[in-house]
This record gives C-alpha cells, structure tokens and sequence, in this order.
C-alpha cells in the first residue's frame, strides 16, 4: 500500500501481527474447499479487531492458521505469511511455535471444553502454561495462578484451582480460559466466538471482562464473532468475510453508519432490533452462501447480489481502498458497484440508526 | 372478552432427580417449571423469553403433552388437556405443532422430504391418500422450497432451508397453533431474517397463532404482540410488546434489555449496561425469597430483608396492556402511584 507512510507517521507503531495473503484449503472427498482466500490484515498494539462473517465464511480456519493448529491434512496453507515479532509463524518449526502459543500470542475458543481438559484441575492447567513459558513452578505458580482467576472475577480462587472443569457452570468455564490465555500477559489475543455460547447476562460480564483487562495489560485482540452488537461495542476496527476473503475493512463506526459493501449492508439490515417499528417485514439476502468446494466464477456474492451484473459474474472484484478516509480511518471495499451502492444508499436501506438517546433505559 | 385459544393455569412440572438406589425414592425434585400461566390469543403470538436453563423448552413440552405436566391446567379452546390419554390428546396434537430449534435433529435422515411431509398426513388421515403427494408439493411451495425438491433428503438441504421443511411438516396438519422453541437460534442473520419472514407471512396467510420461545429479545420483539419473561422456572414479568420494550419494571427484564449489545457503536458507547453479578442459579436449589435476589441490582431499594425471605408474586399492574410482574420493588412503585396515573 503506497500511503502506509502515513499511518506510521501518525502512530509510530508497528503492528503486533501482520497477516499477508492468507490461503488455506481443505482437501476432502467433495474436492478442494477453498476455506480462506487472500486475507491480509494487521492489528496495531493495543487494538481490537473484530473479524465478522456467517458461518462457514473463515473465520476460524484464519485464526487456526495464524496459531498453526490446523489439522494438516486435510488443511493446506496455500500462500501467505503471518508475520508475529518480526518471525513468519507459517514457517516456525513446532517447537517454537509451542513456545510463543499460549504465551505471547494467544486463543481462546468459543466452547472451553475444548481447550481446557476435563482430566485435569484447572490449577494443574494453569499451573502447565507458566511451566511451559515463565519456567514458573511451586508456590509461586499457585499463586500467579490463583490471582489469574480472582482478576477475572471468580470467587474463593484458591479453592477452584481444585475444581475440575465440568464443576464450573460455563461462564465460569469461560472466565478459567480467559484467565489462561492472558495468564503470560500475550501480545495478542485470538478470541474466537467467546461468548456465543453463554447467556446474555453473562455474555454482559465477560464482555465487560476482556476490556478491563485489555485496558490494564494493552493487549492487541481479535474478536471473532458473528453477532454485530458484539462487534460494534468491542471493536475498533471490523472485517467482514463472505465465502473465505475479506470484503469489507473499515474502522467500526464509519462500518455501522455507512457501510460499503452490498453484503455488510444487507446483514446490517437484517437483524431485527430493539428499536424502530417492530411486525415490519425484515430486509433479508436471498438465498444462501456458496459451496467452498465449488464457488461460482467472479464475486462470490453475486447469486445473493441485488446489484450483481455481468462483469461481478466473470470477474473476482479485488478489495480496494474506498472512500476518502485516511490513515487508520481508511476503508476497504471488494466491490465493482461501489459507486452505485454509495449512490443509492439513501434509498434501499432502512432508516439510519436511532440516537443514542432513544436507546437509554 | 372471547375465550384464548391456549391457556396454561399454573403449570408446574417437576422432575425427580438422584435416586437413591435403582429403584428408590428420588432425593429430590427440580422445579423446571414453577407455577407458570399464560393465555395465547387466536392468530397471535406470545414470545417467552429467558436464560438458558429458565424452563422455556419444558413449558413447550407440556403444552404440547411431549412430557405431562405435573400439576397445572392447560385449556385448549376452553377443553383441559391435562390428564387426557394420548388417543383423546390425538386430534388436539393435530391442531398444536411444534418446530424445534435444530433443522437437523428433527428430520429423519432416511425419508425424503415428500415422506417427511407426508408422514403426519398419514397418521392421522385427515388428506386422502392420493392427495397427499400434492398436498407435499403445495407445502413445500407454501415455505418458499422448490416443489421438484420433494424427493431429496434432509442432508442435501442448507440449515436454513432445513428450518423450512421443518415449519412445512408443522404446517400439514393446518395447526391453529405452533409452538416454536428457539426457531431461529441456530441459523445465521441472513437466513434467519428469511425464517422470520416466512413465519410472520404464514402467519398472516393461516390466521396462525404462535407460542414462541426464544433467547433473543429483538427477535421476540419483531415476531410477538405478547412476551412472557421467565427466570427460573416462572414468568417474572408478563405484558404487550411495547410496554415490556420501552418501559420494562422487573428487574430482570431491564437487566436482560440492557445486556442485548445492539450493532450500533454510537449508540453502544452512550448506553449504560446494567452488569448482573453472578451465575444463573440453579433450578435445583433455587435461592430463598424471590429467587432472582441474589443477582438483583434493585434490591437494595426494597428495605430489610424481603427480597431474601418472602417470594415475590405475580401481581397486575396499573396502566392499560394486562401487565403483570412479580417483584417487591415494583408493587412498592405502583402504590406510590396514583390510581389511573
Ligand atoms: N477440518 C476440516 N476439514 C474440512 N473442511 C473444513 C475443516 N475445518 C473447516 N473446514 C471448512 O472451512 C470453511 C471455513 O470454516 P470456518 O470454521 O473457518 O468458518 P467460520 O467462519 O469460523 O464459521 P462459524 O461461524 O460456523 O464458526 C468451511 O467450509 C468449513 O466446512
Ligand atoms: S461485485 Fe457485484 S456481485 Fe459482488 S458485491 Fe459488488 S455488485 Fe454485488
Ligand atoms: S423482589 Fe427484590 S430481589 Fe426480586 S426482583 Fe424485586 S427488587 Fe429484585
Ligand atoms: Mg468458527
């Protein structure tokens, strides 16, 4: 990108990752599942960024790939790098790789049974990741490990490290995993649907969790999630992945106001809210996503595209800079009606969104 | 007023659990559902809404008689359904379907969908065997799948249009109520908007009266006139769509309102978030007094220790829309009130 000048000029940061041209595929019985294709982002010190998307769009593969726990076979990196201090973890041998997993780079999963192993107590868990990365053993493990659980609100900790993690009730099952994953204080933290599986209340906790404690340790998060509240209320910047590419990048608000691409748009458009006139028919995107192992020609979009023609059908649209934006606030979109879309924005979306005020309780 | 075409008195179902031995007395009981009423109206639909584990889905069954109640009235156009053998409950399962949150679970895998559809017109022989191949077709066509699709299996369908055949099977019997447990929580936004559509559109067509059970509040808000708000196996709070959504006054229900993040980031950043402490409590040992105070953020206002020792009950509050709520505090708010204020 010819102006990153001027991001670097504004921040004087590097990126704390720095994922380039991204391609993984599946090789099954139906062929090759194209599961990511061409994703390339990077996340600043500090920030949050929330990757968005249906199921099935790459989310997860994207976030396996950088913390190489991709079962291969059936995976195969086609292409990319992903760059994490300054190393390409595509290239790092295993060992090295379990070195900086769980220590400075990070993953928490959506269901935690399946990070946290039900054989063991949560203290012996803990207890193994400060093994592994601080050389942290004995009585000072134990209470490293205790304070991790009493920082992410869980009661007489001293008492759960004795806990088994079918004990827990699944907020606290969350909360034991995010205190694992930020127990050496990582750079980056990967979470992948943390909260999909909890209630809203306690969805409410854990949320309001990970930003104390980005806020007090400055960790860089990606947020995967599907649901836009999540994302609009987390994150600073948003990708939005249809069918493994990225096709829209934006800071969050500018997305939400006014976003540029047909497919964010019509998502956006098809939650139903807690404002405006409820019984209205609900905007909806016909059809369905397509089958990775046989994607049509051109924009994958467009047999769900209302602005869809004959060039969306032949051609891929490559994910161009869009609008005027400048610095971080620049904005991406894989869009050739671009204009279009910006032109009758008025017209086919539903009302802008209510003041903030109308929204209190 | 005319009758409701549903009305559930104080439905209990309890659930024995850890026998002591094989055959022994069971140590104790889970109160699922704990003293539940409400009444659906012909052609319209009551959204009930909770955590997880709150007694939504169990309450479903039991109107359905999919597990019977333990205690309780269920009134079906004004005929108790309570206590009825399974061959007199027979022609009222015909008029109350249900759909369930998994497309996948509930479809055979081994019948194609023309035997799915087919299935229920069978048992209960309401469509003369050489209709009801048309009869399928006319379905599928009713929920937006393709007619020639009729031979194919569950497996080759997406979830969402799996969701479709499932709603198609309810529809068979031309039901006058469905019952909808978590319809669309597995399906994603842009499928789901579809699914909602399509039952809001049937709806309208059928004169379709829906019991509809979800964890998401906007969608209950977008489908239901009515919603029923449960916390531990009781409805805490019961009224019309727009007084429950702009002016909750249980507790719970302001607290659920305000967790729900809404895709708006100007509007995230202005909002205060009510953070309820705790875990949602057991139905097993459920907490003393009203069982939602322990995780109450209002409890402070209610003096002494009511809110710990003296269980709160589900009383009719002042105002126009049949509101109740169950909740110290708030009976306190309603006396401060004037009469008609
Ligand atoms: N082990 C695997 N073998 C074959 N295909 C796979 C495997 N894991 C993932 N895929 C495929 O890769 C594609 C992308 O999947 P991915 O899990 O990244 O989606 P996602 O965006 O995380 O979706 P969700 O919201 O459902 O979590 C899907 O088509 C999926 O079926
Ligand atoms: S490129 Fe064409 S089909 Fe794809 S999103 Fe844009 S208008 Fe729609
Ligand atoms: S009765 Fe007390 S504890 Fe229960 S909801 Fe009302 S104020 Fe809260
Ligand atoms: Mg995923």
């Amino acid at each position: 990108m010819a102006d990153d000048q001027t991001t670097i000029a504004v921040h004087h940061t590097k990126p704390v990752l720095d994922v380039r041209n991204l391609g993984v595929r599946f090789d099954s019985h139906i062929g090759a599942v194209r599961a990511v294709r061409d994703v390339s982002f990077t996340l600043e010190p500090g920030e949050t960024l929330g990757i968005v998307g249906e199921s099935g769009s790459g989310k997860s593969v994207t976030s396996l790939a950088i913390m190489g726990l991709l079962p291969m076979p059936p995976a195969v990196v086609e292409s990319g790098e992903v760059l994490f201090d300054g190393r390409d973890l595509l290239t790092l041998p295993q060992r090295q790789m379990r070195k900086i997993r769980g220590g400075a780079l990070s993953m928490i999963f959506q269901d935690p049974m399946t990070s946290l192993n039900p054989l063991l107590t949560v203290g012996k868990q803990l207890g193994e990741v400060l093994a592994i990365h601080e050389g942290l053993r004995g009585r000072k493990a134990r209470a490293r490990c205790a304070a991790a659980l009493d920082n992410v609100g869980i009661p007489n900790p001293e008492q759960r490290l004795a806990a088994y993690p079918h004990e827990l009730s699944g907020g606290m099952r969350q909360r034991v995993m995010i205190a694992m994953g930020l127990l050496c204080n990582p750079k980056v933290l990967i979470a992948d649907e943390p909260t999909t599986a909890l209630d809203v209340t306690i969805q409410a906790q854990i949320l309001e969790l990970m930003q104390r404690l980005q806020a007090e340790h400055g960790t860089a998060i990606v947020l995967i999630t599907h649901d836009l509240g999540v994302v609009a209320g987390m994150v600073d910047r948003v990708q939005v992945m249809y069918a493994g590419r990225v096709v829209e990048k934006a800071p969050a608000d500018p997305l939400f106001a006014q976003p540029m691409h047909p497919y964010t748009r019509g998502l956006l458009a098809s939650i139903p809210t807690l404002e405006g006139s409820p019984g209205k028919r609900l905007f909806s995107i016909d059809g369905q996503p397509p089958d990775l192992a046989d994607l049509p020609p051109g924009c994958s979009f467009a047999p769900r595209c209302t602005l869809a023609n004959e060039r969306c059908r032949e051609s891929e649209p490559p994910l161009e800079l869009a609008g005027e934006g400048q610095g971080v606030h620049r904005r991406y979109s894989a869009c050739f009606e671009l204009d279009r879309l910006l032109l009758d924005s008025r017209a086919s979306l539903p009302a802008p969104t209510n003041s903030a005020e109308e929204v209190q309780r | 007023m005319s009758r409701p075409l549903l009305e559930v008195t104080d439905l209990h179902k309890h659930f024995p659990v850890g026998h002591k031995g094989i055959w022994g007395e069971p140590a104790g009981y889970l109160h699922a559902v704990d003293g539940v009423s409400f009444a659906v109206e012909r052609g319209q639909s009551l959204g009930l809404v909770g955590e997880s584990g709150c007694g939504k889905s169990t309450t479903a069954r039991a109107v359905v008689g999919l597990h019977p109640a333990t205690s309780g009235s269920i009134r079906y156009e004004g005929n108790e359904l309570v206590g009825l053998s399974r061959r007199r409950m027979l022609p009222y399962r015909r008029k109350m379907q249900m759909i369930f949150q998994d497309p996948y679970a509930s479809l055979d895998p081994r019948q194609t969908v023309g035997s799915i559809l087919t299935e229920p017109l069978r048992i209960h022989r309401t469509v003369k065997p050489r209709q009801r191949r048309l009869r399928a077709l006319a379905l599928l066509d009713a929920v937006g799948l393709n007619p020639r699709q009729v031979n194919r299996y569950p497996h080759e369908f997406s979830g969402g249009q799996r969701q479709r055949i499932g709603i198609a099977r309810a529809l068979a019997l031309e039901p006058d109520l469905i019952i909808c447990d978590e319809p669309v929580s597995a399906l994603d936004v842009s499928i789901q908007a579809q699914i909602l559509n399509l039952l809001a559109d049937l709806q309208e067509r059928f004169g379709l009266a829906y019991l509809f059970i979800a964890h998401d509040l906007a969608v209950v808000r977008h489908l239901c006139q009515r919603v029923a708000v449960m916390y531990l196996g009781r409805i805490v709070e019961i009224a019309d769509r727009d007084e429950l959504f702009e002016n909750p006054r249980h507790p719970y229900t302001k607290a659920l309102l305000s967790a729900i993040p809404v895709a708006d980031p100007v509007v995230e950043r202005a909002r205060r978030r009510i953070v309820l402490e705790g875990d949602v409590p057991s139905p097993f040992n459920p907490p003393s007094g009203c069982s939602f105070h322990p995780r109450c953020h209002l409890r402070g206002e209610v003096e002494g220790e009511r809110c710990s020792t003296e269980q709160p009950h589900l009383t009719a509050l002042a105002g126009a829309g049949r509101r109740e709520a169950s909740c110290h505090l708030v009976q306190l708010e309603e006396a401060r009130v004037p009469v008609g204020g």
